[in-house]
């Protein structure tokens, strides 16, 4: 059983979410546990519950999403999945360079939702269309060979193709067929560009970032 | 590099997210697009030369406005930002590295002169007194760029000098004023003996307070009118803004989906219609002139949402104006969205575009019925005609891949000719 905090600063918002999900979710496969309205609520409420998957909004009062991870730190256990209404680019980035596994918007369907809770939950890591385009956006354009120090700077071409086959709308099992590799792959794909917008410093990420006043 | 616009005065600001200093290095080898590090190694040897460099730097620093600015960003992010739920700033540790290096550098190259000249009476207090005035004017920027990211808040005195009151702020301040009064005292040690050093410092700190008495008051009300000033006209602004979008769009959306309650495909499609709009006016950055792709998509998108019922997830990578080599590529993509609207029997469609500077590709995917494209049927004159046909004659291609069963996916590709620049 996969047990799940929802952090949303709007109650209807989250009471919407728990019965979608109860509703979504076979019987016996989620537990919400808790839920919470802001930072300090969040980061009590997980300290605990330790839940295997918090749906985390951007916005939230006390310092955003990204606050409560920064809080929480790195030791802890729980998987963060980030829900949002906001579209801007480098809020989406800023929580995912901040831990967090993946960005759905809060239009998702209730079966999709499950679905990346528990891709979540299993350590993977979820990409939405949207994140997909930001992604191949962050990492766009040429970066010379020779200025390259880390593979962590760029994206592979196999992780590229990935990326734009989930911003076209594939699922992962699509995806897979498509390029002729097991879901499998397609997952460890995923997570390497996850840990490439986590952790890359590349010039033109960073600039990108700064930009947008988010380093 | 293309300069556009005459018209408009190109004004050299200091650079605040790439400093040492003041920024105004950066921000002078920005306004002269020249590398960096030629100028501040001109401001350095310009220095080294009787101090000219420090008196340019200076000045510049002193009349040269900030490039922080009031950021004009969406209204819901404007809002997120002001009511805390959005991360702030976080002051980049990585930073202090070299300004430690270029200290030392700077204070051995004082004592590398002062070991060939020889010291004079002025020297250390002179030394001194730079660099207390370089520590108060770094705090009054930092205090300067918090208030602009605060800006609903009324000018506080207190906060104008200290900022949101870190210890780094406290710490500038006093470590600032202390570097002043010991240039005055050691000047007055090496030329008059203890006692007028004493004198002389005793005098500064009355002068200073003394100022501080006098004129305080009259900043102090000053600030704070100008503060209320400022609040009052920012809320009534959002407020007008706000009034204004919510009775254009939200109320006439309710009343029209009040009016249609009994059908829930009209009330679904309002509020799909309503969601976008809001969204889009509440977080979206971009707000770009003319027709761009990524405009003529969102529009498109709207459009055809509007129309057919169909949710659409539009992803654009890059940009580009749609110039004449463009356009077939968006009347296509209207008519494959069309198609999937109309004949997939699905009520959603994904749409990705990416620029790249050698071509424009668009996927538009759906997970409908499907069809087989060997027997597509000759009727079909919207894909063979304004799909296939328009993008071959404009020089791109067209790909029609579909499963019975499974969903179409239209693939349309259109080579850009590089601009000479």
């Amino acid at each position: 059983m996969t047990r799940v905090v929802i952090v949303d600063d709007h109650a209807m918002f989250r009471a919407g979410v728990r019965a979608e999900l109860q509703n979504a979710a076979s019987p016996g496969a989620l537990d919400i546990v808790a839920d919470a309205e802001d930072v300090a609520t969040a980061v009590a409420a997980i300290r605990e519950h330790r839940p295997d998957v918090v749906l985390l909004d951007v916005h939230l009062p006390g310092g955003g999403g990204v606050e409560v991870m920064r809080q929480l730190g790195a030791a802890t256990e729980t998987r963060f999945l980030a829900l949002s209404v906001s579209d801007a680019a480098e809020d989406v980035i800023g929580t995912i360079r901040g831990g967090a596994r993946g960005y759905v918007t809060k239009t998702i369907t209730g079966p999709e939702l499950v679905a990346a809770i528990q891709r979540v939950a299993e350590g993977d890591a979820v990409f939405s269309p949207r994140l997909a385009g930001f992604v191949l956006d962050a990492f766009a354009g040429s970066i010379e060979v020779a200025a390259v120090d880390e593979d962590l700077d760029r994206l592979t071409e196999r992780e590229r193709e990935v990326m734009r086959l989930i911003a076209r709308g594939y699922a992962y099992k699509e995806v897979a067929k498509e390029l002729f590799i097991s879901v499998k792959t397609v997952e460890t794909h995923m997570s390497s560009v996850l840990r490439k917008l986590q952790l890359s410093s590349r010039h033109e990420l960073t600039r990108w970032a700064s930009d947008r006043r988010l380093l | 590099m293309t300069n556009s616009a005459p018209s408009e005065v190109r004004r050299a600001t200091r650079d605040s997210t790439d400093s040492y200093l003041g920024g105004v290095a950066s921000g002078l080898a920005r306004h002269l697009a020249l590398p960096v590090i030629w100028v501040r190694v001109a401001f350095i040897l310009a220095a080294a030369l009787g101090g000219m460099g420090i008196a340019m730097y200076a000045g510049l620093w002193m009349v040269l406005p900030t490039d922080d600015r009031f950021t004009d960003e969406a209204p819901g992010l404007a809002s997120a930002t002001r009511t805390g739920k959005r991360p702030g700033r976080v002051r980049r540790m990585a930073d202090v590295g070299p300004t430690i290096a270029m200290g030392a550098l700077a204070f051995g190259i004082v004592i590398m002169f002062e070991s060939v000249f020889g010291r004079g009476a002025l020297f250390w207090p002179i030394v001194l007194g730079i660099v207390g005035v370089a520590l108060i004017w770094r705090q009054a920027d930092e205090a300067q760029r918090e208030r602009w990211l605060n800006t609903s808040e009324r000018v506080d005195p207190v906060r104008a000098m200290f900022g949101s009151g870190t210890w780094a702020s406290y710490a500038r301040i006093f470590a600032g004023g202390a570097l002043i009064l010991s240039g005055l005292g050691l000047f007055a040690l090496t030329s008059g003996g203890i006692g007028l050093a004493r004198e002389i410092v005793v005098a500064g700190l009355l002068g200073v307070i003394g100022l501080a008495l006098t004129l305080g008051p009259w900043i102090f009300r000053l600030a704070s009118d100008l503060g209320e000033e400022r609040a009052e006209r920012v809320r009534s602004q959002e407020r007008a803004d706000v009034a204004a979008h919510l009775h254009d769009s939200v109320l006439q959306t309710l009343a029209l989906i009040q009016n249609n309650a009994h059908d829930s495909a009209t009330v679904a499609r309002l509020a799909r219609a309503q969601e976008r709009d809001l969204r889009t006016w509440l977080f979206s950055e971009q707000k770009e002139e003319g027709a761009s792709v990524a405009a003529s998509l969102r529009a498109l998108t709207a459009e055809i949402e509007d129309t057919y019922a169909v949710a659409v997830e539009t992803v654009v990578v890059g940009d580009v104006a749609v110039t004449e080599d463009v356009a077939p590529i968006v009347h296509a993509t209207r008519e494959a969205m069309t198609n999937a609207a109309k004949h997939a029997g699905t009520d959603r469609i994904d749409v990705y575009a990416e620029v790249s500077p050698s071509s424009v590709e668009i996927y538009v995917k759906d997970r409908g019925i499907g069809f087989d494209p060997a027997t597509m049927a000759g009727d079909r004159q919207g894909v063979r005609g304004s799909i296939v046909a328009r993008m071959e004659r404009h020089g791109g291609t067209a790909e029609i891949r579909s499963t019975p069963g499974a969903g179409t996916e239209v693939v349309l590709s259109m080579p850009l000719q590089e601009e000479k620049s």
